[in-house]
């Protein structure tokens, strides 16, 4: 056993147990956490297999971003526990049934012998000479302009569905206009007015 | 030191034959952002922008289909432009043309007419015009998602009404179900076949594989993400909820459109993908089972219903089911009795929905059956609208629905599935009842005491509305030209 | 026997693998640990000087300032509120660090004088500056304390907002550079011209986009609604003390000046000298040059804090999402269309 494979069996053992931590620990934030691990040793395998870009994109996107979104609503939430999980025992004989077929099925089908002589995997990356990376971008602006260019035009969509779902001009809101207040000027805040004395006379 | 430039794969050709779907795309994003300038007051600018770019992008359409100097595939086979894409195009632009008509006057005075439903509703378009314009497993799939978006947010779009919150919830979980099981079929197909153009799995899956077996498991998850899409039982949960949870307005475009796009997609990943001899008795296999569980719960379960959004919902399961006995018997006259099914189908149903917005008004929902007692008697040719709509449904001779019927079924026994054509005939009697009854009560119940009036709607939709009936009539009886023109597109695709 | 010796051989000759790792985990943090220690030094300096108050400079020169505070911090007792959530609560100053610390090994202080020369070394950084966030947000909501959650969720509202701007402003560099790599995107600012060669000139609203961006993520001041004092006391780390509070303290600090350290590698030719490589001894570079710079942006930090007030929350948001990420959008497509023109060559 290499070095490699130790790592790999050492990574792939704890994302196991992170993803079954997310589907069955109680407290919410836990699960989150335990997702955030999952992705973060995913991560960690993909470098294994030198596929630095979409290792530190996994990172770089669902662990900094998409979970700290994830954790802040979960967060804002404050269930401190899920409810039991009525029916879980009911359905866990059917559910273990289904997954063994499943696995059944996926072994009896692919056919595990066969499976062991699948050729050796080409890395096209190093074939031409270039990083990761690089090879990523040039197929991406290159053989599949297309469906980069609709992956983006599906993201407008989002922003459009998310704003016409969330976007309400509730009357009676107090807002403030930044850009007003930075243009009140003295005059609009401020009225000098002269005061009598007490004894009558105006001020100098 | 590498070369630094990188050769970018567009090239004119490609662009030219994919302009009606890049016209539609800069003509959504400006509707996009001229809506923001347009005040409420003046939003039907919106609209007729909406229908306008509909129409020219039809008109591209149709030219470019004549035209043969344009590449049938571009991008390196990712998009393919042959006439089965054009037709189905052609309907979806059609028949979303005959949505928008029909959807202002539903939406207006509840306060849903707004830029989003538009600009959404074209995305969504876009989206189905690449589905059955799909090469590529790539493209099919962003194809797809791109239409589901837009749907899930569609249907949600009454914000305040918590049955649309829900049907949009249940959409979502289960749109996002099937699309990861889409995706993992479709992994396993290139894991099978190392490759993601369709024509390419073709082409592998003919010749010696390592695992032929990882084909057909990916094949079992790809077809049940185009079941989940047509809303065929068992996957057909999402489909009732939608249909009456969502906004009229939005059911008219969701009911509609998408069925013929599902057909588009059907056809190219049955078809261009796994259409081989040996592959055939796999898909057609799964498909009868689903078939005749749509026929069959799709048509029992409309008895039952009292709401007809929801009734007609069903009635879509069984039609589906229908649509797939076409596919099942595969080869061009199987797709095209289909294609033709799916494109008569989908103006059929935006009928009925207009119909429904038609007696609807403002604060009333003409949702149930009871609304539609004694219409007769309220308004003869409302009434005669309704009937020709359920009649074409039930598939009643002379009716178009009858004509799409026959041609599935001739294709099933085509293929050799005897007992399938007769299991679709006897489905089709049993719908034939419930459709019936919208027709009793229609014209021999009494109108109760505080029965509505008829909505207020424009003598432009009366008459867009009028003409798609009488379509259907017409194209019973003189269906013969759609028809030979849905075999010559299967056949020179 | 044969295949116990052959798994030992395999064993040896992955052993400069392991051998890295310890490299790069020991050095950076020793010569960082003290850098901190000295840094909140200068900053007492550098911000009493600015107010004109004399600040720690009794007891000579204030030299023992720092192990003084080391040493109060590490012998103060660790109270934890009996209500926290015990596992996150001590984890949190942890998650806090190792990203603050593990950023460093792309980092070159000079010509190859880089632990990791990785190629995707700028992906690198941004996802573990992005990680940075867990310990703050982990350590507001563990301590169960109304003050502390709501400095973590400003905290972490605050980090990814301006994390978009930042990676947009890095993308302009990466254009520029035509590598993700540090060492080549240095080497990229390289010529004739010394000064006139660096980044920050054609990609000057970038620069200046990251430097304040930069300041945001760090949650320093004018931008540290975070902690807060005047309004919610001191935001995430209110419940931590002694050790605990030292460790968010190191992991910020760390943080600043890895900061410091990237605008000049990003913008201001890294190692490489302002004047032009033909005058001889002063235009050749050499990590004094990065030390110069460092020092210049990490003054500037200190400057910010002593001169600037506070910004309302509401207004870090309204910069960082409408005004800082349309300009490096538009600033991106600017730097594409100079490297299509040929007015800015990428080296690659």
């Amino acid at each position: 056993m290499t070095f490699e494979a130790l790592l790999f069996y050492f990574f792939a053992a704890v994302m196991v147990a992170a993803s079954l931590a997310v589907v069955t620990l109680r407290n919410p934030v836990h699960c989150a956490l335990s997702l955030v691990l999952t992705f973060f040793t995913c991560a960690c395998l993909w470098l294994l297999l030198r596929a630095e870009f979409l290792a530190i994109a996994l990172v770089l996107v669902y662990v900094g971003a998409v979970m700290v979104l994830f954790l802040f609503v979960v967060m804002m939430l404050d269930i401190k526990t899920l409810p039991g999980r009525e029916g879980f025992t009911s359905y866990l004989p059917a559910g273990l049934v289904v997954a063994t077929v499943m696995l059944a099925e996926l072994i009896g089908l692919m056919g595990a012998r066969k499976l062991m002589q699948g050729g050796p995997v080409r890395d096209a990356a190093t074939e031409q000479g270039l990083s990761n990376t690089e090879w990523l971008g040039r197929a991406l602006f290159s053989d599949y302009i297309l469906p980069f260019e609709i992956a983006a035009v599906i993201l407008t969509v989002a922003i459009v569905a998310a704003v016409a779902l969330t976007l309400r001009r509730r009357p009676n809101v107090r807002t403030q206009d930044p850009a007003q207040q930075a243009a009140t000027r003295k005059q609009d805040r401020l009225r000098l007015v002269d005061l009598p004395h007490h004894d009558g006379s105006k001020q100098a | 030191m590498v070369d630094n430039t990188v050769a970018i794969a567009i090239s004119m050709a490609d662009v030219r034959a994919m302009l009606p779907e890049l016209f539609l795309l800069a003509a959504a994003f400006t509707i996009l952002m001229a809506d923001l300038f347009i005040a409420q007051a003046q939003r039907s600018v919106t609209h007729w922008l909406a229908i306008a770019s509909l129409l020219l992008t039809g008109a591209l359409v149709w030219r470019a289909s004549g035209d043969d100097s344009l590449a049938r595939s571009a991008f390196g086979g990712m998009y393919i432009a042959d006439q089965v894409a054009a037709v189905c195009k052609l309907f979806i632009l059609g028949s979303t043309l005959l949505a928008y008509v029909y959807a202002r006057p539903h939406l207006k005075p509840r306060g849903l007419f707004q830029g989003e439903f538009y600009t959404l509703t074209l995305f969504a378009v876009i989206g189905m015009m690449l589905l059955v314009s799909a090469g590529n497993l790539l493209s099919a799939y962003l194809g797809l998602e791109m239409l589901a978006l837009c749907s899930y947010a569609l249907v949600a779009l009454n914000r305040d009404s918590p049955l649309s919150s829900e049907a949009a919830m249940k959409y979502f979980v289960l749109g996002a179900l099937a699309s990861g099981l889409l995706l993992y079929g479709m992994s396993m197909v290139y894991g099978a076949t190392g490759s993601l153009d369709l024509g390419g799995i073709r082409a592998m899956s003919s010749s010696n594989l390592l695992h032929p077996d990882l084909l057909v498991f990916g094949l079992v998850f790809i077809v049940v993400g185009i079941a989940f899409k047509f809303g065929a039982a068992p996957f057909h949960a999402w489909v009732p909820d939608v249909y009456q949870g969502s906004p009229t307005g939005v059911t008219l475009f969701v009911a509609s459109a998408p069925k013929v796009a599902a057909f588009g997609m059907a056809y190219r990943l049955l078809d261009n993908g796994f259409g081989t001899p040996a592959l055939w008795p796999n898909w057609a296999a799964m498909l009868s089972v689903l078939a005749v569980l749509s026929l069959v719960i799709g048509n029992v379960v409309a008895i039952a219903q009292t709401n007809l959004k929801r009734m007609l919902a069903y009635s879509t399961v069984s039609h589906v089911g229908f649509l797939l006995l076409g596919i099942i018997g595969g080869g061009a006259d199987g797709f095209a009795a289909s294609l033709f099914y799916a494109t008569t189908y989908s103006i059929t149903v935006v009928a009925a929905f207009g119909l429904i917005v038609l007696l609807s008004r403002a604060g009333f929902e003409a949702e149930e059956i009871d609304d539609f007692r004694g219409l007769n008697q309220r308004s003869p040719f409302h009434a005669f609208l309704m009937l020709v709509v359920m009649a074409s449904f039930a598939g009643v001779p002379l009716f178009v629905g009858f004509l799409a019927k026959l041609q599935v079924l001739k294709a099933v026994i085509r293929a050799d599935a005897l007992w399938l054509a007769i299991v679709g005939g006897l489905c089709a009697v049993v719908g034939a009842f419930y459709y019936l009854r919208v027709i009793k009560v229609m014209y021999f119940d009494k109108p109760v005491a505080d029965a509505p009036v008829l909505g207020a709607t424009d003598a432009g939709f009366r008459l867009v509305l009028s003409g798609n009936v009488l379509a259907l009539i017409a194209l019973g009886i003189f269906g013969g030209p759609l028809l030979t023109w849905c075999m010559r597109a299967v056949a020179a695709s | 026997m044969d295949q116990m010796l052959s798994l030992f051989n395999t064993y040896t000759a992955q052993f400069p693998t392991i051998w890295m790792a310890i490299k790069i985990v020991l050095l950076p943090i020793l010569p960082l640990i003290i850098a901190v220690a000295f840094y909140t030094l200068a900053e007492r300096w550098v911000i009493g000087w600015m107010q004109v108050r004399r600040g720690p400079v009794y007891i000579g020169m204030g030299i023992l300032q720092p192990f003084a505070d080391t040493f109060k911090l590490l012998f103060k007792e660790l109270l934890i509120p009996s209500k926290s959530n015990l596992f996150l609560f001590r984890l949190a100053p942890m998650l806090a660090l190792i990203p603050a610390f593990s950023a460093w090994a792309v980092v070159p202080a000079g010509e190859g004088l880089v632990h990791s020369d990785v190629n995707a070394g700028l992906l690198y950084l941004l996802a573990m500056t992005s990680m940075g966030v867990y310990g703050i947000i982990l350590a507001g909501w563990a301590s169960n304390s109304k003050y502390a959650f709501l400095g973590a969720m400003r905290a972490a509202a605050q980090v990814i907002s301006y994390e978009i701007a930042m990676g947009f402003a890095l993308v302009g560099v990466l254009i520029a550079a035509g590598s993700l790599n540090l060492s080549e995107i240095v080497r990229a600012q390289s010529g004739n011209l010394g000064i006139g060669e660096w980044f920050m000139w054609p990609l000057l609203p970038l620069f200046v986009i990251y430097l304040i961006s930069g300041v945001a993520e760090t949650n320093r001041a004018p931008f540290d609604v975070a902690e807060g004092e005047s309004e919610i006391v001191a935001g995430f780390h209110v419940e931590y003390s002694g050790s605990a509070f030292a460790i968010f303290f190191l992991a910020e600090y760390a943080n600043m000046i890895l900061v410091s350290f990237l605008v000049p590698l990003f913008f201001m030719g890294g190692w490489l000298s302002p004047c032009p490589e033909s005058w001889g001894w002063i235009g050749k570079g050499g990590p004094h040059w990065l030390a110069l710079k460092v020092g210049i942006i990490a003054f500037s930090f200190l400057w910010f804090r002593a001169t600037f007030p506070r910004y309302r929350y509401d207004q870090i948001m309204r910069l960082g999402w409408k005004v800082f990420i349309p300009i490096t959008i538009v600033w991106v497509m600017v730097t594409g269309v100079l490297v299509y023109t040929g007015a800015l060559v990428p080296n690659a």
